[in-house]
């Protein structure tokens, strides 16, 4: 900072010497925040420029005497830049190029840098000749509320026509449509103290708050420190601002326990002391670093908090008052003070309060012709240098596409034209309270400083200093600023004294409410963003939308990326003068997050494409791979489809070969995804006795069952096994898709029903690696897998048992000998980190069976054929009832669900029973989601029968088949029904038959 | 939020999945004569307090404890926290 010099205060005119370096920057000042001696250079619409480093691209193209920098978003009228600041309504561009482009930046707040690049938006062709000027002529038509009432019919012109044009007509930027190549992170933060904003308050805050040991956050949205210390002329003691900030930063920087966050934006306030933060780290270079983030978002956890956010300037609305050149006073001074830029070289000033006046004095000081300072006030102070019109008005501009002269009505009620280039508007200043309203905080009006200040339920821990509490002055901000730290570091423990502040300017606010200039037919600008105007409220309030949210609503008013920071309390204004109220009495809109926009990438930060959620492999994942598995994502698991083999081209080749394969020999199929929870303790048995609907209490050692879960409100939600390996130890198992709320709802069951059974559980999904290997030959198959000390014979290990065992040389296992696919079939589990080997070594040892790895289609090929329920079928409306197992609910014990399972409703006679459907012509398929219509008679809701809820070619049927639900479906076995798809127009006849397409006595299974 | 776990101290509430209404440890009793009706009001109806509330908490991503969490629904103020088996035990459950 040292070779930067601090407002010199000599004219532009007369350094020759710096405008040779300034090449081409004819509206450059002397003195300033910018690096002379590194130029940059940039391009806006093509045209190339110069800047320096330390310019905004606002800045910068002020330097360059551009003015015009966007059209406005509903008339495409010209526009300038109108702050310097986040809160810019106009001056927004489309930044850099290719899948980088990034619509609605804000120019005001974009870092200069090298090779910047720079587009215009809503124009064509170009920014001086936009085409879609004409809806400026139109904008009588295109008032508040012009969507409802103009494009109300017809219906079906609004998607074909009218919403394409509008779209195109009154947009902002465009997207590239292209993926960012950039990436975002996420990062948690915690301190004792948060201070949001190193303006002066921030700053002595940060100085009292460090230098007490406590842990603290000071987060700047801008890329300097400072705040308006920046943007003044005055000094703080016998320093220049600049200089005690940069102090100031030096010694914060030392100490261990303050963390500095620059370019960090605090979007928004959350419960108990969270605040959401972004930080921009490469968002002033071309790319980011190879590898870094483009932005960080932090969630930052604050014992303590302190909003030092300053304040807003508004404007003042008068006829023609959004005309490039005319801009906010505070902004003028800031351009000319910090970044040595001027809009014009012959500028005037419309105010309302002393303020304004500063800025007049600033641009003097500065070699800028300041043509006049109107103010509103009658007894307002003169200005040195100026001519002063005391209580006067603007009352109207004039300027193709920039300002070239305003003409004001003097107090003794004559009018005058002034020539200017540029003028400075002042309507007071805002506090920047948004933060403090994010928990329903509603902020209270002080007369004074008309304006409104932090009140009410601002969050919990948070406490304001400085502008953003209406304290205004240098003064006031630097001391209000000490003491709240003091303060809130007190309620934490700490002791400390406030810093030693240097003496500041102090002085008093002084300002008289003027909103906006009553003279005048034509349209006063208040949201310059939305295009809404003085009209367009008083038509809202004509219209009778007269709640400050409807306001909102009706005209756009304080919407899009600014929310209104300049405009809003414009509109409150109005409204309130044409309700006959007080501002107070209006209140303000909520203020909502984010504080200003943020990208998605930044919410999104690694969590996408791939990354959006965590991928989970099966242990056999490695040799699915290796083996032609075509994968298929279960929740977050990647389970094997179907394994393709040399010469199949379709999938359904694949799977019947499979299903065939296993029914007839032995195939093996990984189910490790399959939810398994162990359950111990002495109570363990009662406990299952609970969660499930039928009986477990005297299931022997050795033994599984087959498992219904019910909700307690009498439907079916899960089912599984449950073996028993001794009294006080069972396994359960779970859905793939419920094994996490299952294992929930049985910490709920334990902890909060009964809490005093000795039982313990776990989950233990990822420990163990299980396959099912399934058809006749499995038994042939295990022989040579598990170690010969473990008889495995039908008699010694029956349907249905099960087994801790030793397989290949003494690995730990466990056998069960259930079924899913309706043949002799188990499952063997071994510690996860053997399932791969185990896979490999099932494949080899089945090989003289022609063992056959299966997916997941040809499970639910033969989980069809044989009439097992899935999720299609618990699909969360049925009970056990429907699904054929009601007797399988015991009404002898209590269980989770039985009680409700009673209900009458869920027991009618003509209740839904689980069904079997072929279709009559063979050839004709069963679509899932197809509803069950009598065979002839109308289709319609009112004469539904039921509905299919899972199909699939069954190659050992040789025809499509499906099981469903159907009204009373146990006695109608024969019948013939459509099942109709609308959707589709498909209509297919289906007869009814047993769910179970094969083996219905069971006695594949226990061969 | 953050939820002040009686064992873990602070812990983020994106920790925890939300269950609802601490009622749900009062399961009625499903032997008494008028079950039916009892176990509707169990499962339907709630109170909808704009106040302090008791609900319970999984800590799903943590030690997976069932809390009974006092918190305010309008302030979203957090008053109290327990171990739902402590909460549960001084309601008179047992086994």
């Amino acid at each position: 900072m040292s070779d930067m010099t601090v407002n010199s205060g000599v004219a532009f005119t007369s350094d020759r010497a710096a405008k040779g370096t300034a090449k081409g920057q004819s509206h450059r000042l002397t003195g300033g925040l910018v690096e002379r001696a590194k130029p940059l250079s940039f391009t806006f619409d093509g045209k190339t420029f110069q800047g320096f480093e330390g310019d905004t691209l606002a800045s910068a193209l002020m330097a360059n005497g551009v003015k015009l920098m966007g059209r406005s978003f509903k008339y495409h009228r010209p526009r300038g830049v109108l702050t310097a600041g986040s809160e810019e309504p106009n001056a927004l561009v489309e930044l850099r190029s290719g899948a980088r482009q990034e619509p609605n930046t804000r120019a005001t707040v974009a870092e200069l840098y090298d090779g910047l690049e720079a587009k215009s938006q809503n124009r064509w062709p170009s920014l001086e000749h936009d085409m879609l000027s004409i809806n400026d002529k139109l904008s009588n038509f295109l008032t508040a509320g012009f969507y409802y009432k103009t494009f109300m019919w017809p219906k079906t012109f609004w998607e074909k026509l009218y919403e394409p044009i509008i779209r195109r007509a009154a947009g902002l930027g465009s997207a590239s449509g292209e993926e960012d190549p950039d990436v975002y992170d996420k990062g948690f933060l915690h301190c004792d103290l948060l201070i949001i904003g190193a303006g002066p308050a921030g700053l002595a805050a940060a100085l009292t708050a460090g230098r007490s040991g406590a842990r603290v956050i000071l987060t700047e949205e801008d890329f300097l420190l400072g705040g308006r210390l920046n943007a003044e002329s005055f000094g703080l003691g016998d320093m220049s601002g600049m200089d005690w900030v940069g102090q100031t930063q030096a010694e914060l920087a030392a100490m261990d326990n303050v963390r500095i966050l620059p370019r960090c934006t605090v979007i928004g306030s959350y419960d108990h002391g969270v605040y959401g933060a972004v930080e921009r780290l490469a968002d002033h270079v071309l790319a980011p670093e190879p590898g870094k983030p483009r932005q960080i978002l932090w969630r930052i956890y604050s014992k303590r908090a302190l909003l030092c956010a300053g304040s807003t300037e508004r404007p003042i609305a008068f006829e023609n008052n959004d005309r490039p050149g005319i801009m906010l006073a505070g902004a003028m001074r800031a351009y000319a003070n910090r970044w040595a830029v001027t809009p014009d070289q012959r500028v005037a000033i419309f105010t309302n309060n002393d303020d304004g006046h500063r800025t007049a004095t600033d641009l003097i000081a500065k070699g800028v012709e300041v043509a006049a300072v109107v103010d509103t006030r009658a007894d307002a102070p003169t200005v040195e240098g100026t001519e002063l019109f005391a209580g006067a008005q603007v009352v109207d501009t004039k300027g193709k596409l920039g300002l070239e002269w305003i003409r004001i009505r003097t107090a003794s009620g004559v009018t005058r034209d002034i020539p200017v280039g540029a003028l400075g508007v002042s309507g007071g200043w805002n506090p920047n309270v948004h933060l403090t309203c994010h928990q329903r905080g509603k902020p209270e009006w002080r007369e004074d400083i008309a304006a409104f200040v932090p009140a009410g339920d601002i969050p919990v821990g948070m406490s304001v200093a400085g502008a953003a509490n209406g304290a205004f002055s240098t003064s006031a901000a630097l001391r209000t600023g000490a003491d709240s730290a003091v303060a809130s570091l007190a309620a934490l423990g700490f002791d400390v004294a406030p810093a030693d502040l240097p003496e500041a300017e102090d002085a008093p606010v002084n300002v008289t409410p003027f909103w906006f200039v009553k003279e005048g037919k034509g349209r006063a600008w208040i949201d310059q963003q939305n295009d809404v105007t003085v009209k367009d409220v008083k038509l809202a309030h004509q219209e009778n939308f007269r709640s400050v949210e409807h306001l909102k609503r009706y005209t756009t008013l304080g919407m899009a990326t600014d929310q209104g920071k300049t405009s809003n309390m414009g509109g409150l204004a109005v409204m309130a003068e044409l309700a006959g109220k007080e501002i107070p009495q209006i209140g303000t809109t909520i203020f909502r997050p984010p504080y200003t926009p943020v990208a998605m990438g930044t919410f999104g930060g690694r969590s996408r494409g791939k990354e959006f959620r965590p991928t989970r492999l099966t242990p056999s994942h490695k040799w699915a791979a290796e083996n032609g598995a075509t994968f298929v994502e279960v929740g977050q698991w990647l389970r094997a489809q179907w394994y393709e083999k040399p010469g199949e081209t379709h999938w359904r080749q694949s799977v019947d070969r499979e299903a065939l394969a296993t029914r007839s020999s032995v195939g093996i199929c990984d189910v490790t995804t399959l939810g398994k929870i162990d359950v111990q303790g002495a109570d363990a048995a009662t406990f299952l006795n609970r969660i499930y609907a039928n009986a477990f209490g005297k299931l022997a050692v050795g033994k599984v069952r087959y498992g219904l879960m019910l909700r307690e409100d009498g439907i079916c939600y899960d089912d599984g096994t449950a073996a028993r390996f001794a009294e006080d130890h069972f396994v359960v198992t779970t859905t793939t898709a419920n094994a996490v709320v299952v294992y929930r709802n049985m910490e709920f069951a334990r902890q909060c029903l009964w809490p005093d059974l000795d039982v313990q559980i776990i989950s233990t999904t990822e420990a163990w690696a299980q396959f099912a290997v399934a058809g006749p030959k499995s038994r042939d198959l295990l022989r040579k897998i598990v170690d010969a000390d473990h008889d495995i014979s039908n008699e010694a290990f029956p349907f249905m048992g099960c087994a801790e065992i030793t397989v290949c040389g003494g690995v730990r296992a466990r056998l069960f000998r259930i079924s899913f696919s309706g043949e002799m079939a188990y499952e063997i589990a071994v510690p996860t980190r053997y399932g791969n080997a185990m896979m490999e070594a099932l494949m080899e040892a089945g090989e003289a069976f022609g063992a056959t790895p299966y997916g997941t289609e040809a499970l639910g090929v033969m989980r069809i054929e044989k009439g097992h329920v899935t999720g299609n079928e618990l699909n969360g409306t049925t009970t056990a009832l429907n699904i054929g197992l009601g007797r399988m609910v015991s009404q002898k014990k209590d269980s989770i669900g039985t009680v409700n399972s009673r209900r009458e409703g869920l027991n009618a006679e003509d209740a839904l029973n689980l069904v079997g459907l072929k279709p009559v012509a063979a050839t004709e398929p069963v679509v899932p989601g197809s509803h069950l219509m009598a065979e002839t008679g109308e289709v319609h809701a009112k004469t539904d029968q039921g509905y299919v809820t899972s199909a699939a070619y069954s190659p050992h049927i040789g025809s499509s088949i499906g099981l469903g639900f159907l009204k009373n479906g146990s006695a109608r076995m024969g019948e013939r029904l459509r099942a109709v798809n609308p959707l589709q127009g498909q209509e297919v006849l289906v007869e009814v038959v047993s769910a179970h397409f094969i083996d219905p006595e069971g006695e594949r299974l226990r061969g | 939020m953050i939820i002040n776990h009686p064992i873990l101290g602070p812990r983020d509430a994106q920790e925890f999945t939300y269950l609802g209404d601490a009622s749900l440890i009062e399961r009625p009793d499903p032997q008494a004569e008028n079950a039916d009706e009892t176990f509707h009001d169990y499962v339907y109806l709630r109170d909808n307090p704009a106040g302090e509330h008791q609900e319970l908490w999984y800590h799903e991503q943590g030690d997976r404890s069932w809390l009974v969490v006092t918190r305010n629904t309008l302030t979203h103020e957090i008053t109290d926290v327990q171990l739902a088996r402590d909460a549960a035990r001084a309601r008179g459950r047992s086994k």
